[in-house]
């Protein structure tokens, strides 16, 4: 066997056959995984369906809304900013990496808490509206993490783009914004599904930042998979759980896929896989 | 001023460090006729822990690691450790048993020491996860001057697997002044009605089954370690209701009270203690229908990779005059009598640490079934996740 297919074996197909095993399982008198074939853990899917919905409501919307900030920034990036300034406007897009994202989702809690951002809006007469600990906290903090992961990959197939593209654009009489509709948009397009794809799958997996800006009241399918884990303990259910959301992001995935390649025409290049 | 004759001149010292450094004389009559070895002795006293310490004299590497419970040591004495045996104190913080015990029995969880409460061990020792303890090695640990009620869990079947290190009670803390002149509540029934009317959005429970589903059992009255299944279906009914009128379900909750985000929690002792001592507003509350009574200790789980460090960490917190600074600062009494005759008074009075006879009385420890219960378990996570 080549190495390359061994390590795929040992890092990808044997950690998923263990999942896919011990989901069949039963829990350990005091927890932990005991020996079963059962379909009792699929059957109580249902138990976990609020996180499940969370997920798949936030992470789209996550997803959309990373792509519409990174969009124009990536552009301006591109674009429109000074080729003399633009490798530190770039550094500065990556800067925020160099902190965990722990401590910058901490420094949201603050923010977002009663000491932060609300009570400026108070000072200025506008009640005192409450942040932290909602589904806006967290889509904030979403946003926030992942809009890097967004930006780069349009920012270079808008970087990439033959300018010459959009003389002979202007040249036949098109306005800007026609020519940005008609060449930018369509050829930048690889980027932007590249960047949704990566944004979205980690965003189905995330637990971190709904933990801490959601209180614990805004559930992912990633908390879930932690409490079943790490609380309770309950290794067949959590393993039920994981192969449910595996199976989802399959479907999900493929289908973007598809989609994405005939709405590029048919291009191989449009997404990382 | 007076009495020079204990001081030795610099020539005889200089004498007497020749005569030592032939090999004419031992350490021990050079170090006792220098002084030195009682200046030694002194310093050694001085600093706690560093006393009749077994270790004293070898490496015990330079890091400890000591899995424990939120807001629960003086930085100042992991200071002092580091500086008395050059091994740093890497510190773990948990929310509940369960997360503890989840750890261990993944395996590698790299602790040297835990903190695992009364009703955990016996699963403990059962799973074979924790480490029978050598006494010799904790000489600061005297079992005369411990409480039984408190350090008894401990020992299980003649062996001690663990020793005590503080105990303390679950109630609540209330943000008085958002009562708006509504008299303080003092039960369960009241904590969950307010936080489900006046206090809506502003109420944290522990991220804990034990407490929290617990303390639901309270509202109807039935005890804290049922895991009868009618009885729980009434409480999950209950925290249910409840949950879309809290401000968080977690057990670090001192941050969000303190900046007023939150104005009430379930609440355990020390923390109560820390934020009425600099929130004189927060007040702690023992539920009138009991609530949790609990002990905490030390322990080292098997296969702990710094052995002796771990081993030096216990028994330097056992010093007494340490266990007395770790209590000043966390707010949780302990159950050496020792500590107790180096505390003021107004700590031994103090009603948060000490709550009067009748409210402990309806208190109950935790008991062991409820840590391992697949339905309290699965209640938790489901109400987390609804």
């Amino acid at each position: 066997m080549a190495p390359a297919t061994i390590w795929l074996l040992a890092m990808l197909v044997l950690p998923l056959v263990v999942v896919l095993v011990f989901s069949f399982g039963e829990r350990a008198a005091a927890g932990g995984y005991s020996a079963a074939v059962t379909l009792e853990n699929f059957a109580n899917l249902g138990a976990r369906w609020t996180a499940f919905q969370n997920t798949l409501m936030l992470a789209p919307l996550g997803t959309v809304l990373c792509l519409l900030i990174a969009y124009p920034l990536a552009y301006y990036l591109a674009v429109k900013s000074d080729p003399k300034w633009r490798t530190l406007l770039l550094i500065l897009v990556i800067v925020p990496f160099w902190t965990s994202i722990l401590i910058r989702s901490y420094a949201w809690i603050f923010l977002l808490g009663g000491q932060g951002i609300p009570k400026l809006v108070s000072l200025i007469g506008y009640g005192s509206p409450r942040l932290i600990n909602t589904p806006f906290a967290v889509l904030t903090g979403i946003v926030y993490g992942y809009l890097p992961l967004m930006v780069f990959p349009i920012y270079v197939s808008l970087e990439r783009l033959d300018k010459r593209l959009l003389e002979a654009s202007a040249d036949l009489g098109s306005p800007p914004w026609r020519s940005f509709l008609q060449v930018t948009l369509p050829l930048s397009m690889p980027g932007v599904a590249t960047g949704c794809m990566l944004v979205f799958i980690l965003l189905m997996g995330e637990f971190l930042i709904p933990a801490m800006l959601g209180g614990g009241k805004v559930f992912f399918v990633g908390n879930a998979l932690v409490d079943l884990f790490l609380q309770s303990r309950n290794w067949p259910f959590g393993a039920a759980v994981a192969v449910a959301l595996v199976l989802i992001m399959l479907v999900t995935v493929t289908l973007y896929m598809r989609f994405t390649r005939r709405w590029a025409g048919g291009r191989d290049d449009v997404s990382l896989m | 001023m007076t009495n020079r004759n204990d001081f030795i001149s610099r020539e005889r010292f200089m004498a007497e460090l020749m005569r030592y450094r032939k090999g004419s004389v031992t350490r021990r009559h050079f170090l006792g006729v220098t002084g030195l070895g009682a200046a030694t002795a002194v310093l050694g006293s001085a600093m706690p822990g560093l006393r009749s310490a077994a270790w004293a004299q070898g490496n015990i590497g330079d890091r400890v690691v000591l899995a424990t419970w939120p807001n629960y040591h003086d930085p100042a004495n992991f200071e002092a450790f580091k500086a008395a045996t050059g091994a740093a104190v890497d510190m773990n913080v948990f929310g509940s048993n369960e997360e503890m015990l989840a750890k261990l029995q993944a395996g590698g969880s790299g602790w040297d020491v835990f903190v695992p409460t009364n009703y955990t061990i016996t699963t403990y020792v059962g799973e074979d996860l924790i480490e029978p303890l050598d006494m010799a090695r904790i000489p600061n640990y005297d079992p005369a001057s411990f409480n039984e009620r408190f350090a008894g869990p401990g020992t299980v079947d003649g062996k001690v697997y663990a020793v005590s290190k503080n105990w303390g009670t679950t109630g609540f803390a209330v943000n008085t002044s958002q009562l708006g002149g509504k008299p303080k509540p003092t039960t369960w029934k009241e904590f969950w009605d307010l936080t489900q009317a006046e206090f809506s959005g502003r109420t944290m429970v522990h991220d804990y089954q034990l407490t929290t589903i617990g303390n639901a059992l309270k509202y109807y009255g039935y005890s804290f370690n049922s895991i009868d299944a009618n009885e729980l279906a009434e409480a999950e009914k209950l925290l249910m209701a409840a949950k879309p009128h809290l401000f968080a379900i977690s057990s670090d909750y001192q941050p969000s009270m303190r900046s007023g985000d939150a104005w009430m929690t379930i609440c355990w002792t020390g923390d109560g203690k820390q934020m009425n001592r600099d929130m004189p507003e927060i007040e702690y509350v023992l539920g009138k229908e009991g609530g949790e009574l609990w002990s905490d200790f030390y322990a080292i789980p098997k296969g702990a990779p710094h052995m002796d460090a771990a081993y030096a960490l216990i028994n330097f917190l056992l010093d007494p005059a340490v266990n007395a600074k770790e209590a000043l600062f966390h707010g949780y009494p302990t159950a050496d009598k020792r500590v107790d005759a180096l505390l003021p008074p107004e700590v031994l009075n103090d009603p948060i640490l000490y709550p009067a006879a009748e409210l402990l009385d309806a208190l109950e420890f935790g008991a062991a079934v409820t840590l391992t219960d697949p339905n309290r378990a699965e209640l938790m996570a489901r109400f987390k996740s609804a």
